[in-house]
């Protein structure tokens, strides 16, 4: 041990290498409370490490040229050793990552973990939400497959509903006046240079604002507030090892689900791997029925369900763009007086159930071919969906909230 | 906080976590390491060579490609085979005896038919093609020179069974690949196994 | 409360796929694929590349992947065509501008084919060609209308008819043998569900390997969580 010791002591003279492990880890102090919920943060971590880790190795082996990108994939399938499954991984991949940042976007909202004093860690996880939205976007282009190709080149069209400068915005964006190798080139770059250094530059940020400010508990109540003779939190206990172990055990169920999907189904019926992205992209041909992946269907319900208005689609744009960005108000428009939501009163209670049903029923109206019918529901969800953020300020105060414990409790 | 802490279960499961986890971490990088490996495509651009040789003329060499690398066919003459022996004492391994040919030919012609020789035409230097000079005694390679190849990158000489001189760059003999004949003007380059074609 | 939100989450992530089966377009038979054995994908693979490879290319596919379905070297080795190696992708004998010219679109490269179509989709496909004077190659189809591949299966299957019945303003399109092929039916659709078979290895190969590493792999991870679980519980213990 004494050799260890001595390279230890090496590196902290130079390195606040034990001050960092304390500060982050082993005195670090979590609240015991923490439930079921309280994975997904780790879990989202642990998806971020494996999406960079398999994303370098498919770069190896992939082509950002119209003419090969969709051999390449192919290629990396079945030539490439292993290939297969690295492909695999990262496609699962793209999708849980969603899976476990909604859950824990979720948990926020139900506890309200983007209360005062939480309101910019809040704010700088809307941010990776945002990014990570435009990584999986141009990520998709990447395969060149049919759904690569048309759903970019909806997407991209969007921004050209916008007034005046409109068609210009999206000429730009594309590189061209469709889709094109110039789009792929882009956004291929995008994809795994500019956007990965941002998200994990910014998830460090949410990190380190995490640290500073502690975090939420099931309870909603600040444990800082009853500390011990050594100043920590009566309710707080070493992140290391107590939790290390704890999401350890997450870590190893969450992979047990995520290899399940590799290994047995890939494709998830078609919601992870779309059926029509199998055929290479034609600029000529669109698909009968065009969906974006399940994890952008919600907004895009959104967006089919606002009617034209002044002869132009922008409205329903900015009800979408508007839907995406509103959760960063949320910290402003919350006012009741507690945080979690085993403290309010029913009011909230049934504006959040609503808002879940409203979110998961235009997720699946977006996955579907609009009917008449199906536009009219997903308009009444679209406006429970903004009714939960707007009406917030009105039903937060005038709920009956429950009195807050003194300390944390288990349920 | 009065409960008994027992120590060494802990320790032991513990260990025995890492342990586990460390197995799965192992499995995990296997495929991501795998896939650094020649990949189907490149293993199928590597494939057997075959190659008609009944149309190369005697003193004549011919090149192909294998696994991306020359290989060189050349018919030696009967003269050539002769001075093959002549100067011995001016290479660096006369004998072969540093295994750069397969067993079958490990001989003074480093051939299996001693007219015939297989080399990767690879400079065991830093990997540039030596050139083919077969004629004797020409003036820039000097009178001593019973053909051979020279290299160009940093003058490294071979003689017509592909072995080196002495006082060169290059270490050691050019290597042999792995060939045999279907039959008798038909050569496979990079498969020796016997039996099937 | 808790505990009921989770679950009726929980259900609705699972309803997701099951919608995703229930969307199918029209009435498909279905495909009886069994990539176990190993036979009948051997059969479909001699099938695809004695006939449809005239035409098609499956060109992300290697001849000696075939392995994969227990063939040996000597076995692959009568399947090449001239001047292709072991290593060989496999590509379609006719080039593709004069195949355009001939059926007004190329023939689609089939290596992930089953992949964007679905199995039961290919398996109605290839059976259901009907003999259509309209159309410029002679033949129609039931489930791709306007199809441009001519009914190559004619000498096989035998001529099949389209009858339109109505029933009270109810349409049943039904196809009737009208000339026997060589083959009887029930043979024909054996055949076809070999062909099938293939496509559906030949889109992804790694369906093959995939189960028999998953469960290896479930199988440890199961061993690991109990592992890790039963550290948790020792450790927290210590928390009251």
């Amino acid at each position: 041990m004494k050799p260890l010791k001595k390279l230890v002591d090496w590196i902290d003279y130079r390195f606040p290498i034990i001050d960092t492990i304390k500060e982050h880890a082993t005195e670090y102090y979590a609240p015991k409370n923490f439930n079921f919920w309280y994975f997904f943060g780790g879990l989202a971590l642990l998806a971020l490490g494996i999406m960079i880790l398999s994303g370098i190795f498919l770069a190896m082996s992939y082509k950002p040229d119209a003419q090969l990108a969709f051999g390449a994939v192919e290629y990396i399938m079945r030539d490439v050793q292993g290939g297969w499954l690295l492909r695999y991984i990262h496609s699962t991949g793209a999708s849980m990552f969603f899976v476990v940042v909604y859950l824990h976007m979720f948990r926020g909202m139900m506890y309200g973990s983007y209360k005062e004093p939480r309101e910019l860690l809040w704010v700088i996880g809307c941010v990776i939400y945002l990014a990570l939205m435009a990584e999986a976007f141009m990520g998709y282009l990447l395969p060149w497959g049919q759904m690569s190709f048309w759903g970019a080149q909806v997407i991209t069209n969007l921004f050209s509903t916008v007034p005046f400068i409109g068609s210009d915005l999206a000429i730009l964006i594309r590189g061209d006046f469709v889709i094109s190798e110039a789009t792929l080139n882009r956004f291929f770059a995008l994809h795994i240079a500019a956007i990965p250094l941002i998200l994990v530059g910014i998830i460090f940020v949410h990190i380190v604002a995490l640290h500073r400010v502690g975090s939420n508990n099931p309870d909603g109540i600040e444990i800082k507030k009853h500390k011990d003779a050594n100043g920590h939190p009566l309710d707080g206990i070493p992140f290391h090892p107590y939790y290390t172990v704890k999401d350890s055990m997450g870590a190893v169920a969450f992979l047990f689900i995520f290899c399940a999907i590799i290994f047995f189904a890939p494709d998830m019926g078609g919601y992870f791997l779309e059926d029509n992205n199998f055929v290479p992209a034609n600029p000529m041909k669109t698909p009968e029925h065009i969906a974006p992946v399940w994890y952008f269907t919600p907004y895009y319900a959104i967006l089919r369900a606002v009617p034209p208005m002044f002869g132009s689609q922008f409205p329903g744009v900015v009800a979408m763009g508007i839907g995406n960005v509103i959760f960063f108000l949320l910290p402003w428009l919350d006012r009741g007086k507690v945080k979690s939501i085993r403290y309010r009163g029913p009011i909230y209670k049934v504006f959040l159930t609503l808002f879940v049903i409203s979110f998961l029923g235009l997720g699946w109206l977006g996955t579907l071919p609009a009917t008449p019918v199906y536009t009219w529901i997903a308009r009444v969800l679209s406006i429970i969906y903004f009714a939960f953020f707007i009406l917030m300020p009105w039903y937060t105060k005038i709920d009956k909230c429950k009195p807050e414990p003194d300390r944390v409790t288990f349920h | 906080m009065t409960k008994h802490v027992d120590h060494n279960k802990r320790l032991l499961l513990v260990a025995a976590s890492m342990a586990a986890g460390g197995v799965a971490a192992a499995g995990a990088g296997t495929p991501f390491v795998m896939s650094l490996m020649p990949s189907e495509r490149a293993k199928a651009a590597g494939a057997p060579v075959e190659v008609d040789i009944a149309a190369i003329e005697p003193g004549m060499m011919t090149v192909v490609e294998w696994q991306g690398k020359p290989v060189w066919i050349v018919r030696r003459t009967q003269a050539m085979l002769d001075l093959l022996a002549k100067h011995d004492d001016s290479l660096a391994d006369p004998d072969s005896s540093i295994q750069q040919q397969p067993e079958y030919c490990h001989n003074a012609y480093r051939s299996i038919k001693p007219e015939i020789l297989v080399v990767l035409g690879v400079c065991t230097h830093l990997g540039c093609s030596p050139t083919y000079r077969p004629e004797v005694a020409p003036p820039d390679l000097g009178d001593n020179w019973p053909g051979g190849w020279f290299c160009p990158c940093h003058g490294s000489r071979f003689d017509l069974a592909a072995r080196v001189y002495k006082g060169v760059p290059a270490p050691t003999n050019l290597v042999v690949p792995p060939h045999k004949y279907l039959s008798d003007s038909r050569l496979l380059i990079g498969d020796d196994r016997k039996g099937k074609a | 409360m808790n505990a009921i939100k989770k679950l009726w989450m929980l259900a609705l992530f699972l309803c997701i796929p099951a919608l995703a089966v229930a969307s199918g377009a029209g009435h498909l038979d279905k495909a009886p694929v069994d990539l176990k054995d190993s036979a009948s994908l051997q059969r479909g693979a001699k099938f695809f590349i004695a006939n449809c490879l005239a035409c098609h290319g499956a060109s992300y596919m290697r001849y000696n992947r075939l392995k994969d379905l227990g063939m040996t070297d000597e076995e692959i080795k009568p399947l090449l065509p001239e001047g292709s190696k072991p290593g060989s992708t496999m590509q379609a004998g006719m080039d593709a501008g004069s195949a355009k010219l001939a059926f007004g679109v190329g023939p689609p490269d089939l290596s992930v084919i089953a992949r964007a179509r679905g199995q039961d989709w290919l398996y109605t496909y290839l059976r259901s060609f009907y003999v259509d004077s309209k159309r410029p190659s002679g033949a129609n189809n039931v489930v791709f209308p306007g199809v441009g591949m001519p009914n190559v299966f004619a000498p096989l299957q035998g001529e099949q008819e389209l009858h339109v019945e109505n029933h009270e303003g109810h349409e049943t399109k039904k196809l009737v043998l009208t000339k026997p092929g060589s083959m009887k039916p029930a043979e024909f659709d054996a055949t076809i569900g070999d062909l099938t078979s293939f496509l559906v290895y030949l889109g992804d190969p790694s369906k093959l390997v995939r189960p028999r590493i998953g469960y290896i792999v479930l199988g440890f991870l199961f061993i690991l969580f109990l592992l890790t679980y039963a550290l948790k519980k020792e450790m927290w213990k210590d928390i009251h």
